[in-house]
């Protein structure tokens, strides 16, 4: 009896192990797919599921669409890529997750994540690895603080100083008030540079309101605060769903301001049960406006639309669209091949990177840096009539 | 040997089979590391799985040993978490030496969680019902919010601290932003191993262990059981509380501090610092079993590696997991596999054993 039970003992364990064990051989490292086709395996991850859900899939839509269209013109120099986004739910702790799951499945280069928090640790993993990271939207300064990394979207600072100048430089107004998320990074580092250009280019920041993403319901404080102050011009560097609901309690405060966002405000029209009329006016910085009528925006949106619908188009999908075309212009300049490991690749591509020059939708002439940040026009719009319009 | 093994107490034994648990655990990890064929997805789950069951563990002495609750388990691991990062990162060019400076982290972080468990203690545990969970649950959503609007730095005249901006500051030009508000502290040494980690959860468990079958560990149970019996046989209630609630909160200090090595920056959001993380740990102390150390270490590493081995289901994977927490739950009090339980024990297997060998030498004297 006894020695049955230490048998069965010993065969799970030997069981439990395999099963590890099988984890583990699994990757494949050949970059090859079943049909013995060479492929070169891009992977990502992004919230798929929680309160960024929009932004992830309009990333995961907009990465695989541009990879159809690559792949249906032949590939990049013959090779054929392959797209995978992991959900990391926007936390740092399962990007890093997401990160090495990707890699077990094969992945050759990277588009970071979609968040910046989530960003700073998968970028902390790939550049011990020295992975290629190019994020189409992470927008924090440490999110590409490593060598291997790079960046389609203007960073907080630069969003930041953007806006004031824009504020400035237009004269759209004078006294400005800010409302921002002081438990969000993305948040409190545009508000921060925000502050500070407004200082030299004659802004007057009125009062700059906060609230947490514990306490993020009832902004009657806020806007009360807002009101008092004078203000002409209400800067909101936050997500849409929150600005969304300081919009409607705006307006049952009768506060009559303007508004100006970043990036973050966009997906505000898409948004569910969201009277659309309560946006009318409101300028927000981002670089993808769907009426724009430049081929690159024109060819997106017709092909987006068909294939995803247009809940996810926004500007994290325009993105990651110009994102894996940018791969493909760096790749076909450095001359990359399939069988390349991973860091032989990113040591390549860090110069390629560095040499190209790429038109896309979200951008026309954008150029890079060594430290990974792009150079662009910052582009703004207003929403009219339920639409944005470029200003 | 056997004559030995024979002369243990049941809870020795208990205990014997926890650490051959881990240890087996640990050379079957090791192995895989060494000849390389373990997964990066298992290789990357290594240090959490460490950091989840020194929570579990620490948080079962509170819930299963105290039998009290605390909701604000995360709050100590924020707390150990922020300390020694902070620390990490100002010394980085100091103390040249990893192993140092990461020793150092681990017993700052530790202390400070402790010093919190100890003021917080003071008063609650002098209280009856359940107002240890109501205050340790807002102490945790308060360390949250206010490391969120912390900003530190740090320049040739020495330590900035402001609650404002990073511009309120007023560093100098050589400064450097350690504490940066809600984008927290970035550049921490990945300083956390997989080994290093197992070192660890074996001393939150030894520590753990032997305060239950400790003098103290008794009192305190006699407490949990009985606190008016335990009162009127002269234990001083508070003290021992005060003790293991202390205890409690050093380890999950060293989880943060474990934690914040492992990431290469920390912000506290409400994904891993927030009520839900607090909630988590005790789920995992509650389907181990309360008062079960190798139950809430299982548990623990279940749950954890669990979501990651489910990606593949996509959306499904949340799903899946609440299903398997629900049925976990009901599994834990079903009458029918429980009695299954009791059958393939392996300390009942022990306990009938010795039963029967005592039983075998009645017979034959």
């Amino acid at each position: 009896m006894k020695m049955k039970k230490v048998i069965a003992a010993l065969l799970a364990l030997t069981m439990v192990a395999l099963c590890f064990a099988a984890c583990g051989s699994n990757s494949d490292t050949t970059g090859s797919t079943s049909n013995g086709e060479v492929t070169l395996k891009i992977g990502g991850s992004g919230p798929l599921t929680g309160d960024y859900a929009q932004y992830g899939n309009g990333v995961k839509n907009g990465a695989q669409l541009a990879v159809d269209e690559i792949n249906a013109a032949g590939g990049v120099n013959g090779i054929k890529l392959e797209f995978k986004l992991e959900d990391d739910e926007g936390s740092q702790e399962k990007a890093v997750n997401a990160y090495n799951v990707l890699k077990d499945w094969g992945m050759k280069l990277s588009i970071g994540t979609v968040t910046s928090d989530a960003c700073i640790a998968f970028q902390g993993e790939a550049s011990r690895d020295n992975m290629f990271v190019l994020t189409p939207s992470a927008t924090a300064v440490e999110a590409i603080s490593g060598d291997n990394a790079f960046r389609v979207c203007f960073s907080d600072p630069n969003q930041g100083v953007a806006s004031a100048d824009y504020i400035a430089d237009n004269n759209v107004a004078k006294k400005v008030a800010v409302i921002y998320d002081s438990s969000n990074s993305y948040s409190s580092g545009i508000y921060e540079k925000f502050n500070a250009e407004a200082k030299v280019k004659g802004l007057e920041v009125v009062t700059a309101q906060s609230f947490t993403s514990d306490n993020n319901e009832d902004f009657s404080a806020q806007l009360q605060a807002v009101k008092s102050s004078g203000a002409e011009l209400v800067f909101l560097p936050i997500y849409y769903s929150e600005a969304a609901l300081i919009l409607k309690q705006a307006q049952n405060a009768a506060l009559d301001v303007k508004y100006f966002g970043c990036d973050g405000l966009d997906g505000i029209l898409t948004m569910a049960n969201f009277d659309k009329s309560l946006a009318e006016g409101v300028m927000l910085l981002t670089p993808f406006a769907a009426n724009a009528t430049d081929e690159y925006t024109v060819n997106f949106v017709k092909k987006y639309s068909e294939k995803y619908g247009t809940d996810t188009m926004n500007q994290f999908a325009a993105d990651a669209y110009d994102a894996i075309y940018i791969i493909k212009a760096a790749i076909e300049k450095a001359g990359i091949t399939a069988d390349m490991s991973a860091s032989d690749i990113c040591d390549a591509m860090k110069t390629a990177m560095t040499q190209i020059t790429v038109d896309g939708v979200t951008g026309t002439g954008i150029h890079w840096t060594a430290d990974g940040e792009p150079s662009k026009a910052p582009k703004a719009v207003v929403i009219k009539a339920g639409a944005y319009q470029a200003l | 040997m056997a004559e030995k093994a024979k002369k243990l107490k049941l809870s020795t034994k208990s205990n014997l089979i926890t650490y051959a648990m881990l240890l087996v655990f640990f050379i079957v990890m090791q192995t895989l590391i060494s000849t390389d064929s373990i997964s990066s997805l298992l290789n990357g789950l290594l240090v959490p799985i460490c950091t989840y069951s020194i929570l579990a563990v620490s948080l079962n002495l509170v819930v299963g040993i105290l039998g009290d609750l605390s909701l604000g388990h995360a709050g100590f691991m924020c707390v150990g978490a922020y300390a020694s990062a902070f620390f990490s990162v100002t010394f980085a060019d100091a103390i040249p030496q990893d192993w140092l400076r990461f020793l150092l982290a681990l017993l700052l972080g530790g202390i400070v969680a402790a010093f919190f468990g100890l003021i917080i203690g003071i008063p609650v545990l002098r209280l009856k019902g359940d107002y240890l969970a109501i205050v340790t649950l807002a102490f945790g959503e308060i360390i949250k919010n206010i490391v969120n609007l912390l900003y530190v730095g740090i320049d040739s005249k020495g330590l900035h601290v402001s609650l404002e901006s990073s511009q309120a500051l007023g560093l100098e030009a050589d400064g450097k932003m350690i504490i940066k508000g809600a984008l927290g502290i970035t550049g921490t040494p990945k300083d956390s191993t997989f080994l290093i980690g197992f070192i660890l959860l074996l001393i939150t468990v030894v520590v753990s262990l032997n305060l239950i079958n400790s003098r103290t560990g008794r009192a305190v149970m006699a407490i949990r059981d009985n606190r008016i019996a335990a009162e009127s046989i002269g234990i001083n209630v508070t003290k021992y509380k005060l003790i293991v609630f202390m205890i409690s909160a050093f380890f999950a200090g060293i989880a943060g501090v474990l934690y914040a090595h492992n990431l290469s920056s920390l912000t506290a959001t409400s994904k891993n610092f927030g009520y839900n993380m607090s909630i988590t740990i005790l789920v995992f102390v509650v389907l181990g079993g309360i008062g079960s150390t190798r139950g809430s270490i299982i548990a623990a590493v279940i749950l954890t590696a669990l979501p990651e081995y489910l990606r593949s289901l996509n959306d499904y994977r949340m799903l899946i997991y609440s299903i398997v927490l629900i049925l976990l739950m009901l599994a834990n009090n079903n009458e029918r596999l429980n009695v299954f339980k009791e059958k393939i024990s392996i300390t009942n297997f022990l306990r009938n054993r010795k039963k029967g060998n005592t039983l075998d030498k009645e017979a034959k004297s």
